[in-house]
């Protein structure tokens, strides 16, 4: 299954970035065969609507599970409507973030942790 | 003074007194028997009409378009959020597209492009704008809507209520952002009242930054004068930037204030200050 995880870097060994809709990175990775890509994220300095374009960016990579710190709420409609998985409160490295999905150890969100433009100053 | 003519009366710190020198400065142009109109674009926090009690004859509601998307006809192509420089409208496969209504702008972009005609416009209520009467003074009004977000928008409406052979006195908003540029855009003249504090200096540097990058003329009214320091008449000197009026600090000012109180009508005295200001303003604007 193909997820999508928020990072800072371009590597699993980057850290979960605690943001989704400003998230430096997308960090797509393979849970069989556990290739990945790190896609950069363009809504970093988006003016508003960060949420909204991100959570397209990662509908579009078809990846049916998206593992951030935290989503406001336009994120997670958005993320919802696509029936996008989403778990929140992940913190550690890309790589801990994949192990500890595959075991099973991260709960979903069913709505938004955060409120709107809550990353606009971490 | 010039028939016409915007004044536009802001700030960059909030509480300097914006509205008691527009509202004064309207009251006395209107003494003079000219036509006058206030105008207030502070539309988040509209409080004018506390000092100024107008007879409203006319309240509308404003409302700007966003998108309705008919989702039988959506062809799932998602041009609508491709264009769309907000996040405001997302399409997300299988002809399921999302709007967020409060982060739209209402360009019409999304609709423009949709290639199967599949994106009409939808009113939405952003707030009311008030039109009446106080004395001679014409006085228009906005009030944002609780929750909305399109300050600028109902700016805009409130600005359209500008008379011709009227000089308008505008109230703007506190600041230096988008509902402050909206408000300023096309003055002819720039008031910016400050106090004589470090805050009143910083957020003043602030403001004469905007000015000056809007490339409007401007001068600075100092409100409280005798409170905090010098450093905002060093400034100005400095800069070059003209001192067109100065308040004292009284606290009989700050009483009628606190009672909604015109300080003209209560404190004559002050009335040859407002009479300064616009005399100063007259001159400022043909040079």
């Amino acid at each position: 299954m193909k997820i999508a995880i928020t990072s800072t870097g371009k590597t699993l060994d980057s850290n979960v970035d605690p943001r989704f809709g400003r998230t430096a990175y997308f960090i797509i990775a393979d849970t069989e065969t556990e290739e990945f890509d790190a896609i950069e994220n363009s809504n970093v300095q988006a003016s508003g609507g960060a949420g909204i374009s991100s959570a397209k960016v990662v509908i579009d990579t078809g990846a049916k599970v998206v593992i951030a710190g935290n989503f406001g709420p336009n994120a997670q409609r958005t993320l919802d409507a696509a029936g996008v998985k989403s778990y929140t409160g992940v913190t550690g490295t890309v790589a801990e973030a994949i192990e500890l999905f595959k075991s099973g150890k991260l709960t979903q969100a069913t709505e938004p942790n955060v409120q709107s433009h809550f990353g606009m100053d971490s | 003074m010039e028939k016409n003519a915007v004044i536009a009366i802001a700030s960059g710190k909030g509480g300097t007194g914006k509205t008691t020198v527009a509202a004064n400065l309207a009251w006395v142009i209107a003494e003079q028997e000219e036509a006058v109109q206030y105008l207030d674009c502070d539309v988040e926090e509209p409080n004018g009409h506390i000092f100024l009690k107008p007879k409203i004859n006319q309240s509308e509601k404003v409302k700007v378009a966003v998108p309705d998307v008919d989702l039988e006809k959506c062809i799932g192509c998602g041009k609508c959020g491709q264009i769309c420089q907000y996040g405001a409208i997302v399409s997300i496969k299988e002809k399921n597209v999302l709007t967020f209504e409060q982060l739209c702008h209402s360009c019409g972009g999304c609709m423009r492009v949709c290639p199967s005609n599949a994106i009409k416009s939808k009113m939405l209520d952003i707030g009311t704008l008030d039109c009446g009467k106080a004395g001679n003074v014409d006085f228009v009004s906005g009030k944002l809507q609780i929750g909305s977000v399109r300050t600028p928008a109902l700016i805009k409406k409130v600005k359209e209520q500008i008379k011709e052979n009227y000089i308008a006195i505008i109230d703007a908003p506190p600041g230096t952002s988008c509902p402050v540029v909206e408000t300023l855009k096309e003055a002819d003249f720039v008031l910016l009242v400050t106090e004589p504090t470090p805050f009143g200096l910083n957020d003043l540097k602030l403001a004469v930054d905007l000015t000056r990058e809007m490339r409007l003329p401007f001068a600075v009214a100092i409100n409280r004068c005798g409170m905090g320091d010098n450093k905002v008449e060093e400034y100005c000197q400095n800069e070059e930037i003209k001192i067109v009026m100065k308040l004292a600090d009284d606290r009989r000012i700050a009483e009628a204030y606190s009672d909604g109180e015109m300080i003209i009508d209560v404190l004559p005295e002050y009335k040859k200050s407002f009479i300064g200001l616009y005399e100063n303003i007259s001159r400022k604007l043909k040079e």
